[in-house]
């Protein structure tokens, strides 16, 4: 049973690095992290950062350094969205953990064993501002024997006081460079062939997030067997074809508002979701010449509203319908909207 | 039995409208071997059927055999205890619920139940695979908090269980999720594949249709399977006899 599992397991799990030294492209991280290892000595830590650039992957390969194997179960507590961290939880499992204190710093078995826990709280972002309130006095008291790795995405959902009881690292959006680098040694692994515009497209759609590309590289591996062009990658992603896009756009351009109506129809029962066809109408809005700065302001405006509604779960055809109707006000110069309430 | 129930296809097969989503299905699990899947689509566009096929064709015909369970789970959260009630569909391999009827509390039943099922590993190894599947319906009505515990739920317990998901627009499944599965879009069926169809049914059923008319209910139906083969089987059921001019009865079609 033991090899199945073994091959039924994840690229994403299967590759993730396993040493800190490994994290492709956060040198800062990886440079403080290495001293950390040396001198066994760190501050608490917030990793903040888009997703799939290695935060996670960062904390436990560091943990597991530090500790080895035997002893990571007894130093490392790690939470995550997944477990309720309500603030009872703070208020006892979390302050139970940090107050036990440990032996002192005898390195076993090669791995430097440091004279304290780590506690690692991932999606930090998630929690509630009670919970986090909570946090704060219980790092500083327990500070000697406990150091804290909180994770998330939006630091600007981190409390200050507990922003600032942290050393930050932020983790940048993977090149293209670095990220093909991985994706051709996966390829390698897993003995795949895939050609050069295959890679950039796999590059492009994913926008920095490693985990985003190796999830897409393994699904159309599993699809379309060893060797895999860019169209494969494209149906895997659920980007949306640029025909379509241009589609939409060039009948938001006409003017003709049945056209419109026909393609958005079209859209819809075609289950292509309508915030994806945002972002990519966005990208080519952005991008035409021939559309003068203040079309393009209330074009994005207008997108802008959509994707607020979408996000609350406003019904998809009508805000998509809505969206295409305005770019074509903006569009065709028709006259703006009259104000409801003047 | 409706017609909806009669004629669903059982295996990836059988299936008649979206063919190639269905052989590119056949090509996943036969490497012993299954992504998390995210299903997405309008309504009547057949994703459920072709979850359901999938199953099949990844346990055998035992995956059919389902029993409705209604179960009350006793959640221990920190101060109180919450009382959940839930309907399950399960068979020995999978399971399968829908955590939004929890309403707001659906945040429990992704972290203790669904945290509980993916801990027990399927038991008999006897040339079965070694994992669970998971089928969650309407995962776009999650709350936030439901989709955030999600997300390393997958990933923690991802050696003995998949998920397939379900939902109708994937713009309310975050990022996070979207991202550590596989997307399938199913697209709703063409009047023509609907036209297709309706006339297999017919047949099936020894109806003589006449010229056009499976074309004019495909075309009334909004490219939604299931709401032409319900009017349809009404049509049926009115016992218009064949051949009568059509527009009397279209009315019958909303």
């Amino acid at each position: 049973m033991a090899p199945v599992l073994q091959s039924s397991q994840p690229w994403v799990e299967k590759y993730r690095p396993k040493r800190v030294k490994d994290v492709a492209h956060q040198d800062e991280v990886v440079r403080v992290l290495t001293n950390t290892l040396e001198t066994s000595d760190c501050p608490h830590m917030l990793f903040y950062g888009p997703p799939g650039t290695g935060k996670t992957t960062t904390a436990l390969a560091i943990a597991h350094q530090l500790f080895g194997p035997e002893l990571y179960k007894s130093r490392v507590l790690e939470l995550n969205a997944s477990d309720d961290r309500g603030i009872n939880v703070v208020r006892t499992k979390i302050k139970d953990f940090a107050a036990v204190a440990v032996g002192s710093g005898h390195r076993q078995g090669g791995y430097p064993c440091p004279p304290y826990k780590i506690i690692v709280l991932d999606e930090a972002d998630s929690m509630t501002e009670d919970a986090q309130n909570a946090l704060r006095r219980t790092m500083e008291t327990y500070s000697k024997v406990t150091r804290f790795f909180l994770i998330c995405n939006y630091i600007s959902r981190i409390i200050e006081p507990l922003a600032s009881r942290c050393a930050k690292f932020r983790f940048k959006p993977l090149s293209e460079e670095i990220m093909s680098n991985r994706i051709l040694h996966i390829c390698k692994e897993e003995s795949l062939s895939l050609d050069a515009e295959a890679l950039s497209t796999l590059s492009s759609i994913s926008q920095g997030d490693l985990r985003r590309a190796i999830t897409y590289l393994q699904g159309a591996a599993r699809l379309f067997g060893s060797s895999i062009s860019s169209k494969d990658l494209i149906s895997v992603s659920g980007v949306i074809p640029q025909e379509i896009v241009g589609a939409l756009f060039a009948a938001c351009r006409s003017g003709n508002f049945d056209m419109a109506n026909k393609e958005v129809n079209n859209i819809i029962a075609e289950g292509y979701p309508a915030s994806q066809m945002l972002y990519q109408l966005f990208d080519v809005v952005v991008k035409a010449d021939d559309i003068s700065d203040e079309q393009k302001a209330r074009i994005c405006k207008s997108f802008g509203e959509a994707d607020k509604c979408l996000v609350d779960g406003a019904d998809e055809y009508l805000q998509l319908l809505d969206v295409t109707s305005n770019t074509m006000r903006a569009l065709c110069n028709m006259p703006q909207e009259i104000g409801y309430g003047t | 039995m409706l017609w909806v129930d009669k004629y669903r296809p059982k295996t990836l097969d059988q299936v008649l409208v979206h063919e190639d989503i269905a052989d590119n299905l056949k090509k996943l699990v036969t490497e012993q071997d299954c992504p998390h899947l995210l299903f997405y689509g309008p309504p009547g566009s057949g994703k459920k059927t072709l979850i359901m096929a999938l199953l099949r064709q990844i346990f055998g015909p035992g995956a059919e055999k389902v029993k409705v369970e209604n179960r009350t789970w006793k959640i221990d959260a920190g101060s109180r205890t919450i009382d959940l009630e839930l309907t399950t569909l399960s068979s020995t391999n999978h399971v399968e619920l829908t955590p939004s009827d929890a309403g707001f509390q659906d945040r429990y039943i992704v972290q203790e139940i669904i945290k509980e099922m993916a801990k027990n590993r399927p038991i008999d190894s006897k040339g079965k695979k070694g994992y669970k599947v998971l089928v969650l319906n309407e995962v776009d009505k999650l709350s936030r908090e439901a989709q955030h515990s999600l997300r390393r739920t997958m990933e923690k317990y991802s050696s003995s269980c998949r998920l397939i998901l379900c939902c109708n627009s994937s713009s309310r499944v975050t990022e996070a999720i979207r991202s550590r599965c596989l997307n399938v879009r199913i697209n709703a069926p063409t009047e023509e594949q609907i036209t297709r169809v309706l006339n297999f049914i017919g047949k099936k059923e020894g109806l003589q249709l006449p010229v056009g008319f499976a074309a004019r209910i495909a075309d009334k139906s909004n490219r939604c399977l299931r709401r032409a083969i319900l009017s349809f089987e009404t049509c049926r059921v009115q016992q218009l006899p064949v051949g009568i001019v059509i527009s009397s009865f279209t009315s019958l079609l909303y």
